[in-house]
């Protein structure tokens, strides 16, 4: 029953596994010749031309965003240098300001103390006229006064005046010597008395 | 009553008694190739450069064979020469390969020695044409002769690589295709022949050993399985010994 099951049955045939035949030989041909002209003509060219497409894509972005990349790194440079010039011109304008305000510092400090030299020279030259002037309105003053009070206690006008001027002038001349005797006198005495 | 060769040769349906006489293979062989045809050229129609998934999936065949089979093998400038003889051999036989898995047509194109032997032939003329357009007749010295040795030994050892280069080559080439077709095919006859017995003769009859179908079916998908890798290994396998032989055949210098 069970040997129903085994492919013994092996018709005898004219066919051979290994030996090949006309039609057999022929349409093999044919089916490889036809898809071998394809792939020659379409498949391959159109496969390589999308390939190189997809690749001339992919290289023309990377192209693009290194140009991006240097133009980017390109203006920063231009940023950065015109930073530092902006830097350096700000530093130089400050510089120059400072210089300036020395100078002009300088100049108002002079021109004070000239004025204040000015003020001083003319006080003193003010206070030596008014001293000068005092000196010989009060030189009069006291010549009259003397004379008069000589006149009154000898008895005799005195009132040739250059005689009198020339009489007070030795007056004076000896008021003044005796004072300093007197000034060295004192001073001695001072020192002795030290 | 189980499968015989005489699967592999069946009737005349186009063309009987002349050359072009066309059965049932040359029938799939036939679609085989529209099916390939289309494909290459509807395919490819609107190639873009970002790609749609039908792409992507054509751009992943095309690129495997490409890269992992010629130009991982021959090199870059050798591997440009052959790429559309070797692309048509590895994709006719993956096509032809395929069909002894296709519900209905369930023969194989290439389980008849015509297409095997073609590619074979075909290969082992590249091969050759490549090593005499490479070296010249040299070539052949180069290929049998190896130096530094006595001459008993160079003329033992040039007779062992003339065969295992000139006659093995193409005759291991197509018997290795054609025979895992051929192997594939009757192996899964067998088991749906099988099952189809057990269940509709032995246990229409009462016979509860007919139950025996559920394994053989069970085999037969297995099987199935099987043969989809088998078909795509072969074609991986002839299209890379291919472009090996042409790679020793440009390479060879003793």
């Amino acid at each position: 029953m069970l040997t129903a099951f085994v492919p013994t049955a092996r018709t005898a045939t004219t066919h051979s596994l290994l030996i090949p035949e006309l039609p057999d030989l022929i349409w093999g041909t044919l089916a490889f010749v036809i898809i071998l002209v394809i792939v020659i003509r379409v498949f391959v060219p159109r496969m390589t031309a999308m390939f190189d497409a997809r690749a001339d894509a992919i290289e023309g972005g990377l192209k693009r965003a290194e140009e991006a990349q240097a133009g980017a790194q390109q203006a920063l440079e231009n940023y950065n240098a015109q930073l530092a010039e902006a830097r350096a011109e700000a530093s130089r304008i400050r510089d120059a300001a400072r210089e300036d305000a020395k100078k002009i510092r300088a100049e108002l400090v002079e021109a004070a103390q000239a004025d204040a030299n000015r003020i001083v020279a003319n006080a003193q030259t003010q206070i030596e006229a008014e001293r000068t002037s005092a000196l010989v309105s009060l030189r009069a003053e006291v010549g009259t006064l003397a004379l008069d009070l000589a006149s009154g206690v000898i008895g005799e006008a005195l009132d040739d005046d250059a005689r009198a001027a020339a009489y007070v002038d030795r007056f004076l001349a000896d008021m003044e010597l005796e004072q300093s005797a007197a000034a060295q006198a004192t001073g001695a005495k001072a020192k002795a008395g030290k | 009553m189980g499968p015989s060769i005489d699967e592999f040769f069946p009737g005349a349906i186009l063309f009987a008694g002349t050359p072009f006489e066309m059965n049932r293979i040359m029938l799939i062989r036939v679609l085989v190739v529209i099916v390939l045809a289309l494909i290459f050229v509807l395919g490819t129609r609107n190639l873009k450069i970002i790609p749609t998934r039908g792409q992507v999936a054509l751009e992943f065949a095309y690129t495997f064979v490409r890269d992992s089979i010629v130009i991982g093998t021959l090199g870059e400038k050798d591997g440009k020469r052959f790429l559309p003889i070797l692309m048509t051999i590895f994709f006719v036989t993956l096509g032809m390969d395929l069909t002894g898995t296709i519900p209905l047509l369930q023969i194989a194109g290439t389980s008849v020695i015509g297409l095997p032997l073609l590619m074979s032939l075909l290969a082992y003329a590249l091969f050759i044409y490549a090593g005499i357009k490479q070296h010249g007749l040299k070539y052949f010295k180069n290929a049998l002769i190896l130096p530094g040795l006595n001459p008993f030994m160079a003329i033992f050892l040039a007779l062992l690589e003339f065969l295992s280069t000139f006659i093995v080559r193409p005759v291991t080439l197509t018997l290795r295709l054609l025979m895992n077709m051929v192997a594939g095919h009757l192996l899964l006859s067998l088991c749906f022949l099988a099952t189809q017995f057990f269940f509709f003769t032995v246990l229409a009859g009462g016979n509860p050993l007919g139950l025996l179908g559920i394994g053989t079916f069970a085999f037969g998908i297995a099987f199935t399985v099987l043969e989809l890798f088998v078909a795509a290994l072969q074609a991986y396998v002839i299209t890379i010994l291919t472009a090996i032989y042409l790679s020793m055949a440009i390479a060879e210098e003793h």
